[in-house]
């Protein structure tokens, strides 16, 4: 029987994602991908995988069907269990045939990514294997009963492993931006305005645009301009004055004012926080910004610490030591009795 | 004129757009796609994709790779006079597009028509009667934004857009043509329909016309519609595909 990952539950917005759809902008083409490339890459390069499946607010349930799966999750701190016992909210560990991995939002957190060791069984649309609903590219949006077929399924780990990874770490520090490229349509005291403000994310936010409450931001010279590209973390200021910061399911051109982009960096952290979270921003040049590249990607690249779960939950203080014990050993369990 | 130099505008760190004006201008448009020629035929290191619009081209890059500098040196470079060549590209081809400008395909064409005060038939053999081109694409895969409209039927457009457009509509907006792809809301006028699809995500190319590329609607009747809407359904292409003249 073919390794299979099966849907058992999914909430909205449960999508396929791989690093984007690139090259095609240029006919219209929305890239789409993750919405926290560094989760997506945490969890993708722990499972040694070529895409994930990102999970929203409304959580997901899997379970492995015809081999044992090696299965590594990041993103946001949701409650992830495997049979009924917590794990860490970043881990890589076994999925035995049967076994159900539930992820369900936790404290923190918007988007969650689920990633198996292997290549998935899909054709590629236009060279990628991302999810982009509006415009109907790559696969539909996942729901329960739908199954991903997985061949050279990648070894699974032989214990369940926490996953360390620095660059997922959240705090309240401001979102970093770059003014422009149309911050000249707004007069000095509106960009004070802008920068100054607390700023709240709206209900109605999704993969496409995070809605900005706050302060109204006033245009200097009209809001309508020649539609032109959009970057991703561009924040527009249509013409109600309300921002809306353009994210991974954009459209690729856009006619309104961009008063700020927020620094790559920065954006995963943008993702996480969840309608009603705050934020603030704070203005940087180019060379700050290329700096906190610099240390973001040379800390994904040296990858994430594995530490055994064992360990990993002690130091976390998160369950009684019994309870880990069980953990350990209900894992190990599965492990063993898996029929690969 | 005189060609003046473009503003460099930092989109993050990852992007810039060069712009070369704020309004939709052939030769402003011309000039963006020059410059993409150019770099899409000798690509900086570092340099990862263009995205023409009507006046400005969006630079995505790695800035580990290469410094926002380096990229506006290298920009400058190119546009400079007696700058790299621009080899012989796409821009040349002419596409014949068929539509139908039957009120049966064309859903809009009366109240357009009423709206721009001359009959529909009349309307049908301006639009008919202009050279295009293909300024960008944009809003949605396969959405193709033509400049070349004639100025009389130029049209506001709607305060509120209407249903989402018929696969292949062919519509009017502002002082702009355009040709839809999937079916979206629009706040445009469907002025006709072709049977040939801008976008078939598994033909090969999956695009039909290139930014830059000249375009002319060749009318058809609702029968003839029908029968190269099957043949285009089948996977073949209906519109033709000229040398340049």
């Amino acid at each position: 029987m073919s390794a299979r990952l099966l849907v058992e539950a999914a909430g909205p917005g449960v999508t396929l994602q791989d690093v984007g759809r690139f090259g095609l902008s240029r006919y219209g083409v929305t890239p789409a991908g993750p919405m926290d490339l560094g989760a997506y890459l945490a969890a993708t390069r722990a499972a040694g995988a070529d895409s994930a499946i990102e999970a929203s607010l409304g959580g997901a349930a899997l379970r492995a069907e015809g081999a044992t799966l090696g299965v590594a999750v990041a993103g946001g701190d949701f409650d992830i269990r495997l049979d009924g016992i917590p794990l860490p909210s970043a881990c890589l560990v076994a999925l035995a045939p049967g076994a159900r991995l539930t992820l369900r939002a936790g404290a923190s957190g918007a988007w969650c990514y689920v990633a198996v060791g292997g290549k998935l069984d899909l054709a590629k649309t236009l060279g990628s294997l991302a999810t982009h609903a509006r415009s109907g590219l790559g696969p539909k949006p996942l729901g329960a009963g739908d199954a991903l077929t997985i061949i050279d399924a990648a070894a699974p780990p032989p214990e369940p492993l926490a996953l360390i990874a620095p660059w997922l770490a959240r705090d309240d520090a401001p979102i970093r931006l770059l003014l422009g490229p149309q911050a000249d349509y707004f007069a000095r005291d509106e960009i004070e305005r802008f920068l100054n403000a607390r700023w709240r994310i709206g209900a109605r936010s999704d993969r496409m645009a995070y809605r900005l409450e706050g302060p109204t931001i006033r245009h200097a010279r009209g809001h309508d301009i020649v539609s032109d590209g959009v970057a991703m973390g561009a924040i527009q200021i249509p013409g109600d004055g309300a921002p809306l910061a353009l994210l991974a399911d954009r459209q690729p051109t856009g006619g309104y004012p961009k008063i700020a982009t927020v620094i790559g960096a920065d954006l995963g952290r943008l993702a996480q926080l969840r309608p009603g979270g705050g934020l603030s921003f704070r203005a940087v040049s180019w060379d700050e910004a290329v700096a906190a590249r610099r240390d973001y990607f040379a800390a994904i690249e040296a990858g994430a610490k594995r530490e055994p779960l064992r360990a990993a939950i002690s130091a976390e203080s998160l369950l009684a030591e019994n309870l880990v014990g069980g953990v350990v050993s209900a894992l190990s369990d599965q492990t063993e009795s898996s029929d690969r | 004129m005189e060609e003046s130099t473009p503003r460099f505008l930092d989109c993050g760190e990852t992007a810039l757009s060069v712009e070369f004006g704020d309004s939709v201008d052939p030769a402003i448009n011309a000039r963006v796609l020059t410059l993409d020629a150019r770099l899409r035929a000798a690509p900086p290191q570092g340099l990862r994709e263009t995205t023409p619009t009507y006046r400005a081209l969006l630079l995505r890059y790695e800035p580990l790779e290469i410094s926002r500098d380096a990229l506006i040196a290298a920009v400058d470079a190119l546009l400079a006079p007696g700058g790299i060549e621009e080899k012989p590209s796409r821009s040349a081809l002419r596409w014949t597009i068929p539509c139908c400008y039957d009120p049966a395909f064309a859903e809009d064409i009366d109240v357009a028509a009423a709206l721009l005060g001359r009959p529909a038939p009349s309307l049908a053999q301006l639009h008919a009667g202009a050279d295009y081109r293909v300024y960008m694409y944009g809003f949605a895969p396969g959405w193709c934004y033509l400049g070349g409209l004639p100025q009389a039927l130029a049209i506001p457009r709607r305060a509120s857009p209407r249903g989402p457009t018929p696969q292949g509509a062919v519509l009017i907006g502002g002082a702009l043509a355009l040709i839809a792809a999937n079916p979206m809301p629009t706040g445009w006028y469907v002025v006709g329909r072709t049977p040939e699809r801008m976008f078939a995500p598994r033909r090969d190319p999956p695009f039909l016309a290139a930014p830059g590329e000249a375009v002319r609607f060749e009318p058809i009747d609702a029968e003839t519609f029908l029968a190269l809407d099957a043949r285009a359904a089948a996977g073949e292409t209906v519109a033709r595909r000229d040398a340049p003249r």
